[in-house]
């Protein structure tokens, strides 16, 4: 285990390393974020009124899945398409070869090989927003409604790493994973908006078959008080549920990786 | 240290016609056909061996490679490293070996080396201070100094190159596969890497398979050589009288002031291209220095390359002409 810290911590300062060899870029994608949070902020504005609500939802409480949402789109900035986007260029120039060949999980190495910091001020914006969202909304921040907040943002993430992995995993077989991944994206882009505002089809779509509704609508739920400790457990459930899958499936395209390559 | 036995790998690919049409025809009914990359390959390396690997394109030299790093199961036969079965790919095994791809690199392309070598200690569980010595010791075998600390990308290909050697023996494994390790480098660099590889086996009696398309990598390291053609194995053996059965001539590459005349060049070997004033003639070994020198009084040379031809050509007219 110590040797997976060490290792990791090494991975993480060896990005930073990176990404500061281009200090432009980390300014640009800094300008990037707030252009696109506040452009998204004044779509969602369009559909509100003085007192109107969406499909049952407040401006506050639409703001806490906005939030939400932003921090999900900043994990998947900081974390998910630097590493797992990396994968279909490893299979395409062959150096997966050297992952495999390291005495280290490869799944491990794939999903935490770098960092890239500039998706973290998108993390701290959408944490806010959702912090002034709740509070607009009347609710009461506690110690345990915390806890429960930190663990549905770490079940989302769970859930969203798990889809986009194996996403990335079968580009082994059509090495282009024809941009599958952009896909993911929108659809995760989806969850901007809460759940109720979609046609029925579609929110039974985003909460059974792709959860995108654990990771923003539900999470506010809970929160709002008009979820409880089922839905709670549901998402933690899910979460395991997609990793194991996600673990199973690259052990099994590994199998298939190097009975072919050449 | 290495045995292999009877191994094969047999490869299933698509077969489609060209055009439009085929690309129908192949989308509604797959065609595939297998391909025997490796047949019933046999040998075994004894610790401390420096094995050449010889081979055209498209031999199976890479696949065997691949499959005795763990990379590709084989399809059949028996393949031990080391102790181990390398395609169950266990910790204990990875550690023991390396594989250095010419084509391909490890290092990070934006970072100094030295980045990439701290993340290889890490990843090998390697205690900092072994690490930091092991660096410097095979820095200064490598000739490698302050490029330890220059993006990679500002290397020029044979620092780069060895870098990668560097990065790929830091934890000091016992059997190294080396896939064209001196691949598109210039003769300097060559030979500096080649010197490298003969001092790193003397001292560390490490075990060495290697593949390239210099004959003279093969020469200069490999006093035994393996020689495969279509997946399977013609040659098991010393490299004397190999070399020269292999390249009994060598390629003398002129050119002239003024086009030359063939009836003129015949007299002095085999000629192999002429176009206009540049000129290749093949030339037998033991005639070279006193066909140079008549050449160079002869005629009126601008420029001329005495090389050995490519370890491609000379298999595959070994091949034509029946003599494996």
């Amino acid at each position: 285990m110590g040797r997976y810290w060490r290792t990791l911590r090494r991975f993480w300062s060896t990005a930073l390393a990176v990404q500061l060899e281009y200090q432009a870029n980390v300014l640009i994608e800094l300008l990037a974020v707030a252009m696109s949070l506040s452009g998204s902020l004044f779509l969602l504005s369009l559909f509100y009124g003085p007192d109107q609500t969406l499909g049952g939802w407040s401006w506050a409480q639409a703001l806490m899945v906005q939030g939400l949402y932003t921090v999900f789109d900043g994990m998947a900035s900081t974390w998910l398409r630097p590493n797992l986007g990396a994968i279909v260029t490893h299979v395409r120039e062959g150096t997966l070869d050297f992952v495999l060949l390291k005495p280290i999980d490869s799944q491990f190495w794939l999903s935490l090989r770098t960092l890239s910091p500039a998706g973290l001020p998108e993390i701290g914006l959408g944490l806010g927003l959702l912090a002034w969202g709740s509070l607009q909304a009347g609710v009461v921040l506690t110690i345990p409604s915390l806890c429960i907040v930190l663990v549905m943002l770490l079940a989302g993430g769970l859930i969203l790493y798990s889809l986009w992995f194996l996403i990335a995993a079968t580009s082994i077989w059509f090495v282009k994973t024809w941009n599958a991944t952009e896909v993911l994206r929108a659809l995760l882009a989806s969850g901007r908006y809460p759940l109720n505002a979609y046609p029925p089809a579609l929110r039974v779509l985003f909460t059974f078959v792709l959860p995108v509704a654990f990771l923003t609508t539900i999470p506010a739920k809970v929160l709002l008080d008009s979820a409880g400790t089922p839905m709670l457990l549901a998402g933690l459930g899910l979460a395991v549920v997609f990793f194991a899958a996600a673990r199973s499936f690259w052990l099994f395209a590994l199998r298939f990786y190097t009975s072919a390559s050449s | 240290m290495i045995q292999v036995d009877g191994l094969n790998k047999i490869y299933r690919v698509a077969e489609k016609q060209p055009g439009f049409a085929g690309t129908l025809r192949h989308f509604v009914r797959r065609r595939t056909r297998d391909v025997m990359a490796v047949q019933d390959v046999s040998f075994s390396i004894e610790p401390g061996e420096m094995v050449g690997f010889l081979g055209a394109n498209g031999a199976g030299k890479t696949t065997t490679l691949k499959m005795l790093c763990g990379l590709i199961h084989p399809s059949g036969g028996r393949v031990e490293v080391a102790g181990f079965s390398p395609q169950r790919r266990q910790a204990d095994f990875l550690r023991r070996i390396t594989l250095v791809m010419g084509q391909k690199q490890q290092l990070l392309w934006d970072l100094p080396p030295m980045d990439s070598l701290r993340v290889n200690a890490a990843v090998y569980g390697i205690p900092e201070a072994v690490a930091q010595r092991r660096i410097r010791d095979l820095a200064d075998l490598l000739e490698l100094g302050e490029e330890l600390s220059r993006p990679v990308r500002k290397l020029s290909l044979g620092q780069r190159m060895k870098a990668e050697l560097l990065a790929a023996l830091l934890h000091e494994p016992e059997v190294l596969f080396l896939d064209e390790p001196t691949l598109g480098l210039d003769v300097n660099a060559q030979a500096r890497v080649r010197q490298f590889l003969a001092e790193y086996n003397r001292r560390t009696g490490a075990t060495v398979l290697l593949t390239s398309h210099y004959m003279a990598d093969i020469t200069a390291l490999c006093p035994r050589v393996l020689l495969i053609h279509q997946g399977r194995l013609f040659h098991d053996g010393p490299l004397e009288g190999l070399a020269e059965q292999l390249a009994p001539e060598r390629e003398v590459r002129l050119e002239l002031e003024s086009p030359g005349e063939p009836e003129a060049l015949a007299g002095f070997g085999r000629i192999e291209r002429m176009e206009g004033c540049e000129v290749r003639l093949l030339v037998p070994r033991d005639q070279l220095t006193e066909v140079v020198a008549q050449l160079l009084e002869r005629f009126p040379v601008r420029d001329l390359d005495v090389t050995d031809p490519p370890i491609e050509e000379l298999i595959g007219g070994l091949f034509r002409q029946g003599r494996v």
